[in-house]
């Protein structure tokens, strides 16, 4: 397996910075973390992509002269121009998916003086005057229920 | 030993979380978790009536009690195992895969063989990847650029109505702007300030750089004008060598954005204010719609839609390909010029 895979390094690299991706997505509960994560996805994906897409010793997808007024329309003469394509709308998709993600994050940010999504949860809104903390009839029916059988 | 393990894991636990030594001004000032709506007693054996709690109730006790750090714990153990599980698992796949740059790979197949033996004479584009997105794939690009708009457009509504105070909700709309940047101050003003001990950490040490840079200046003289040719060269060459309207449009953004660090945001505005980011991209998106929707209602064979291909070779050639790279350079431009403009000064 191993050699196979440094057969396929690029490809194998293009893997393991996607798993790098993904554990900062799910570990930090830093808000701009996670999109730097996302984006370390984005880009192992293009990795993927170009690597697919590359053939050994041939030219770029752009028809070469072969003589006056005439082109090298051969398939064997180029690379894969699909995946080229493909990484294109990938990249275009990235770019406005991060830009929006931090435009919310922003807003997140101004909205409960945090970045920590945990820390966001559990803290009341600092830009809010704090309203009298009215128990959820939950709570409430546990504390009942508590005061019963005289744990409370 | 089992204490040393535990807080080697629990180490290791708060490096990944981030909940280690960090400077002063992260901006996260470290709170108490708010108390509990009432004070629990741990259920604990000596517990007069503990045990005669049944199962269920003791079990929701419990989870009362410690199902914050289990479920943490958890979160903790099920990711670092998922994460390892994706990525044997796509290791072994790749593994498997064809050797990396073999011309036999399945991936280089009919559809290939076709856009480049015949895209050269059915688009009229040298560049074969330009011909087949913007011709035999031109309205899955317009897509792209119309998802590249609608995220300018909600960056621009996220980030230049800011205030969340009710004065300012009532404000006039931002659009009414002709009058010059007077009217529009007061607006976003009351926006702005409610930013401030946000950015201020981080941007006081910016923001004298942005005024009066000698160096800045002098090289963003002498090097703004090159960058916005090259960016004109690369969308208007988008169907003669690499490049196109999403390159060169970045490109062109680029030199905006130089401008605008070295000489002020109200230098940019006069030759680029929202008013012309609104029009040129709605206007670029809309003639590319028009154009391309007529080269498709009439064929999308290059027969009867009257549009030469050319010369392959020559700059007029390539049929609609390079109004509709100067299109998408358009909207590229003005929209990855919008993000800069809108996340660092809240206004276009």
């Amino acid at each position: 397996m191993l050699g196979r895979l440094i057969l396929n390094h690029y490809e194998a690299a293009a893997i393991i910075l996607s798993g790098i991706g993904l554990a900062t997505l799910l570990f930090h509960r830093n808000l701009i973390k996670k999109i730097l994560g996302l984006n370390i996805m984005d880009s192992a994906c293009f990795l993927f992509l170009a690597a697919k897409g590359y053939v050994a010793r041939r030219a770029a997808p752009i028809l070469l002269p072969a003589s006056e007024g005439r082109w090298v329309a051969h398939a064997g003469a180029y690379v894969n121009p699909i995946p080229a394509g493909l990484v294109l709308t990938g990249i275009v998709v990235s770019v406005s998916v991060t830009a929006f993600a931090l435009a919310l994050t922003l807003r997140f940010y101004k909205h409960y003086g945090t970045l920590d999504i945990d820390a966001a949860f559990t803290r009341t809104r600092g830009t809010e005057p704090e309203e009298e903390a009215s128990p959820d009839p939950a709570t409430e029916k546990m504390r009942e229920r508590l005061e019963q059988e005289g744990l409370l | 030993m089992i204490e040393k393990l535990t807080s080697l894991f629990k180490g290791f636990r708060d490096w990944v979380e981030g909940n280690g030594p960090r400077p002063e001004n992260e901006g996260m000032p470290p709170e108490a978790p708010p108390p509990l709506p009432f004070t629990l007693k741990p259920p604990t054996a000596h517990s007069a009536r503990f045990h005669e709690l049944t199962i269920r109730e003791r079990r929701r006790l419990w989870l009362e009690s410690y199902g914050g750090d289990l479920f943490s714990s958890l979160y903790v153990g099920i990711g670092i195992l998922a994460c390892v599980l994706f990525v044997f698992v796509l290791l072994a796949a790749v593994a498997e895969l064809p050797p990396f740059g073999d011309p036999g790979n399945p991936a280089n197949n009919e559809v290939v063989q076709r856009y480049v033996e015949r895209g050269g004479r059915e688009t009229g584009a040298q560049n074969i990847v330009a011909g087949m997105i913007l011709d035999y794939r031109a309205f899955d690009t317009f897509g792209e650029s119309v998802v590249l708009f609608t995220a300018a457009v909600c960056v621009l509504m996220l980030l230049s109505t800011v205030a969340d105070d009710s004065s300012s909700r009532t404000a006039p709309c931002r659009f009414v702007q002709n009058s010059g940047l007077t009217a529009l101050k007061p607006v976003q003003n009351s926006g702005l300030t409610a930013l401030k001990p946000v950015q201020n950490s981080g941007l006081t040490a910016l923001k004298p750089v942005q005024r009066d840079d000698a160096i800045l200046r002098g090289v963003a003289s002498l090097s703004i004008p090159i960058i916005l040719l090259l960016g004109c060269a690369v969308v208007v060459e988008g169907h003669l060598s690499p490049g196109g309207g999403f390159s060169g449009g970045a490109i062109l953004s680029a030199g905006l954005i130089l401008c605008a660090n070295a000489y002020g945001f109200d230098r940019v505005h006069r030759v680029f204010s929202e008013r012309t980011f609104v029009r040129s991209s709605s206007g670029a998106l809309l003639a590319y719609a028009v154009m391309k929707g007529w080269s498709f209602f009439s064929g999308a064979n290059h027969i009867e839609s009257g549009i030469p291909t050319g010369k392959v070779g020559n700059i007029l050639s390539g049929g609609l390909i390079l109004p509709l790279n100067i299109c998408v350079g358009l909207v590229v431009a003005g929209t990855l010029y919008s993000f800069y403009a809108l996340f660092s000064e809240g206004e276009i």
